[in-house]
C-alpha cells in the first residue's frame, strides 16, 4: 500500500512544484556569472532601461562596478545618472507615492528578483510580453498576466504580438498559435534580443547574490582542506582502534 | 603539572575530565547512528558563534531588519558566510536531531532507566522549534512574515482566551515591530539559555545512566557477576567501577573522539556542499518569497513552513477542524515524549523484536517523511486524504505499540554485545 503512495506522488510531483502561479513550460537560461563581458551588458541595459522605476537599493555601485571588471570612474561616468556618489545603493528617480497611482503598485525593487523568481523565469519573462490593446498600457505578459508596466525595451525588441499561422491540422486548415514574433521595428535582432535578455538575466542574478563566485571559489579551498582532514582523521581512528575486538 | 595540581585543588578539573570523558564506559559497538549526539552538539555551538557575530550587524526592527540582512549579505566581510552557516546549520541541526531521535527509537533507547534522558531530550526538540521558528521571522522576509502569521494564528483557536493569546504573543494586533523585537530577543538569548541548560541536563541524565546501544543490553553488570578476564581492559572511573563490572566498553576518549571526529569531518563536507553550493537547498533551507521584504498588504501564492516542520504542519491541516488540528499536532509530540511508558517491551533494541514491531516502525518512519513532503505542497483533496491516512498510520503506531509490546514475542538477548 505504501508502495502504491510514494508512486501516486512521484506522479504528481512535476505538477505540483509549478502549481504556483504561472505553469507553463520556462525557457532556460543558460547564464554564465563569470562571463564579465555578459554581466556589463546586462548592467547597462538595467541602468539604462530599468533602474528609472525599479531600484536596486541592496546593491551598491561602487560594487557592482568592481564585480564587473568596470573601472569606477568609467562606471560612474556612463552608467550612474543619479549624481550619488560610487559608494551609494542604487535608488531610482522615480517618485514612489505617484508611481503607486500610475502603475496601481509602485515598481518593486529588483535587487533580488531573480532570487524569488528564477533564472528561467526571468529569460522567459523578458521574451514574453505582447500587444493587447485591453491594457492600460496596450502590452500583457505571458508569464505575468496583466503585468502592471509598459514594455520599455519594445525599442529594442519591436512591436512583439502573439503570432498565428494558417496550418493543416486533422485534415483541416486551423489557425494555429505559434509564439510572440516581433515585427522587425526593433534596434536588435531576434538573436541579438534574445542574447540581450540573457545578459540581462545574468545581471540579475549577480545582483541577487554578489557574492556567488567568491562563495564557489572558497568552497573548493574550504573541501580541499576537509578531504586532507578526512584522510588523516581516518588514519587516526585507524591507528587508535588497532587494539580494539 | 604543578598547574594542575593547583587548579585540582580549587575546582575538581582532572576528575571530572576523567568521569565524563577518559574514563567514560562506552559501549563498544556504536554505528553510525551513535554519531548524531556529538554531531548536534558542534551544531549547536556553531549556531551560537555565527549567531553572535550576525547579531553584530542585524538590525531587529521592522524598518531594518530585511536591509541589515542584506547588509550583512554584501557589505560585512564574510557575513554570507556566517549567514550561510547559520540559515544551513538550522536545517543541519534538524537532520541530526530527527536522525538522532530515530535512532532512539531503534535501538529503544527511552526505555527504562533512560526515561528522563528521553523527556529530556524531547524538551531539547520543543525548544529548538520555539527557537527555529523565532529565529525564522528575523530576516523580516514574505515567508518569514506570513509563516509567523500563519503559525501564531494557529493559537487563535484555542477557545475563550485564543484572540487575547494571539495578541499577547504578538504584542500587537498584526505581526509587527513589536512582535519582531521580542522574537529577537526570545532567539538570541532566552530560548539559548534554555537549550544549553536542557543539552547540560540531558548529557548528565546520559552519563548518570549509561550510554545504550545497538544491541540494548547492558554492559554494566552487577559487581563480582563477570570475572576478571573477562571484563573490559581499560581504566574506567571508580564511580563506575565502584559499583559494577563493566564488559565490552572502551573509553570515550581517546576512541569515540577520534571516530566521531572522522564522522564530523564527512559531516561538514556535506554541510559546505550546501553553504558554498546550494545555500538555498533548492527552496527548502531558504525559501524564495522569503527575499522579498515582508509586507502585510501582500499574501503570498502558497505558505509554506521550513521543511522540518513539515511533518506536523501535514497533520494540523488534515483535520478538519481548526482546533481539533492544533490539539492533534501538540499531540504528535506529547505521543513520542510518553513512548517510554507506552512500549512494554522486554526488548530494547529493534535486533531482537518481532517482525510486527520492525513493521510498525518502519511504517512510522515512512508516514513522517510523507507527512513532511505533503506539509510542503498546497492541500489538494488528494494531499489532504494521503495526510489523514499518514496521520491515522503515525499515531496507530504508538497505539499499536501500547497493545502489542506488552506480550511482545522476542528474540533471545545475548549476554554481551555482539559485534
Amino acid at each position: 500500500m505504501m508502495k502504491r503512495f510514494l508512486m501516486v506522488l512521484a506522479l504528481l510531483l512535476p505538477a505540483t512544484v509549478l502549481a504556483a502561479g504561472y505553469s507553463g513550460p520556462l525557457d532556460k537560461a543558460n547564464i554564465d556569472q563569470s562571463d564579465k563581458a555578459s554581466l556589463q551588458r546586462g548592467a547597462q541595459i538595467y541602468m539604462n532601461y530599468c533602474l528609472g522605476c525599479h531600484s536596486m537599493q541592496y546593491q551598491r555601485y561602487q560594487r557592482t562596478f568592481e564585480d564587473l571588471g568596470i573601472p569606477v570612474d568609467l562606471g560612474a561616468e556612463l552608467l550612474q545618472f543619479t549624481g550619488e556618489g560610487p559608494g551609494s545603493h542604487k535608488f531610482s528617480a522615480i517618485d514612489r507615492e505617484g508611481a503607486a497611482e500610475w502603475f496601481g503598485l509602485a515598481p518593486p525593487d529588483l535587487t533580488m528578483v531573480a532570487r524569488v523568481r528564477g533564472a528561467d523565469w526571468l529569460y522567459t519573462f523578458f521574451r514574453s510580453f505582447y500587444v493587447d490593446e485591453s491594457r492600460p498600457f496596450g502590452v500583457n505578459n505571458e508569464v505575468f498576466d496583466n503585468v502592471g508596466m509598459p514594455w520599455v525595451l519594445q525599442e529594442m525588441q519591436g512591436v512583439p504580438r502573439k503570432t498565428y499561422e494558417r496550418r493543416m491540422v486533422d485534415g483541416e486548415m486551423r489557425e494555429v498559435y505559434v509564439g510572440i514574433k516581433s515585427d522587425g521595428t526593433g534596434r536588435l535582432s531576434e538573436e541579438e534580443f534574445d542574447q540581450a535578455m540573457l545578459d540581462l538575466t545574468n545581471f540579475l542574478v549577480y545582483t541577487g547574490e554578489p557574492m556567488i563566485l567568491e562563495r564557489q571559489r572558497l568552497g573548493m579551498f574550504v573541501i580541499g582542506f576537509l578531504l586532507v582532514l578526512l584522510v588523516l582523521s581516518i588514519l587516526l581512528k585507524k591507528e587508535y582502534w588497532r587494539d580494539i575486538k | 603539572m604543578s598547574l594542575m595540581n593547583w587548579i585540582d585543588k580549587r575546582i575538581p578539573f582532572s576528575n571530572t575530565m576523567k568521569l565524563h570523558v577518559t574514563e567514560y564506559p562506552a559501549p563498544k559497538n556504536f554505528n553510525f547512528w551513535y554519531l548524531m549526539g556529538s554531531l548536534a552538539i558542534v551544531v549547536l555551538v556553531n549556531q551560537i558563534v555565527t549567531g553572535i557575530w550576525l547579531t553584530m550587524s542585524y538590525n531587529p526592527s521592522a524598518e531594518g531588519a530585511f536591509a541589515s540582512v542584506e547588509y550583512i549579505m554584501r557589505d560585512v566581510e564574510y557575513g554570507w558566510l556566517l549567514r550561510y552557516m547559520h540559515s544551513t546549520g538550522a536545517s543541519a541541526f534538524f537532520v541530526v536531531v530527527y536522525l538522532h531521535m530515530f535512532r532512539g527509537l531503534m535501538y529503544g533507547s527511552y526505555q527504562k532507566p533512560r526515561e528522563l534522558l528521553w523527556i529530556f531530550g524531547m524538551l531539547i526538540f520543543l525548544v529548538l522549534m520555539a527557537e527555529a521558528f523565532m529565529g525564522y521571522l528575523l530576516p523580516w522576509g514574505q515567508m518569514s512574515y506570513w509563516g509567523a502569521q500563519v503559525i501564531i494564528s494557529l493559537f487563535g483557536a484555542i477557545p475563550i482566551i485564543g484572540d487575547d493569546l494571539t495578541t499577547w504573543i504578538r504584542g500587537d494586533y498584526v505581526i509587527s515591530g513589536a512582535t519582531l523585537n521580542r522574537f529577537f530577543a526570545l532567539h538570541v538569548i532566552a530560548l539559548p539559555l534554555v537549550l544549553v541548560i536542557l543539552v547540560f541536563l540531558h548529557l548528565i541524565a546520559l552519563h548518570e545512566v549509561g550510554s545504550n546501544n545497538p544491541d540494548g543490553v547492558e554492559i554494566k553488570k552487577p559487581k563480582g557477576s563477570v570475572p576478571e578476564a573477562e571484563q573490559a581492559k581499560f581504566k574506567f572511573h571508580e564511580r563506575y567501577t565502584n559499583k559494577y563490572d563493566i564488559v565490552d566498553a572502551i573509553p570515550f576518549h581517546p576512541y569515540y573522539t577520534v571516530k566521531d571526529i572522522v564522522g564530523l569531518v564527512v559531516f561538514l563536507i556535506l554541510c559546505s556542499l550546501v553553504i558554498f553550493y546550494a545555500p538555498t537547498m533548492g527552496g527548502f533551507f531558504l525559501e524564495p518569497p522569503n527575499f522579498q521584504a515582508a509586507d502585510p498588504m501582500v499574501t503570498p501564492e502558497h505558505i509554506a513552513p521550513v521543511w522540518y516542520f513539515t511533518p506536523f504542519y501535514a497533520i494540523l491541516r488534515a483535520v478538519p477542524d481548526k482546533l481539533g488540528g492544533v490539539i492533534l499536532m501538540f499531540a504528535a509530540i506529547v505521543m513520542l515524549a510518553l513512548i517510554p511508558w507506552l512500549d512494554r517491551a522486554k526488548a530494547r533494541s529493534v535486533r531482537y523484536r518481532s517482525t510486527l514491531h520492525k513493521a510498525n516502525l518502519t511504517q512510522f518512519a515512512i508516514s513522517f517523511v510523507i507527512l513532511g513532503y505533503l506539509g510542503a505542497m498546497p492541500a489538494t483533496d488528494l494531499y489532504t486524504f494521503i495526510a489523514r491516512v499518514c496521520t491515522i498510520l503515525y499515531f496507530g503506531f504508538f497505539i499499536a505499540l501500547f497493545f502489542y509490546s506488552k506480550n511482545e514475542k522476542i528474540k533471545p538477548l545475548p549476554e554481551r554485545l555482539t559485534k
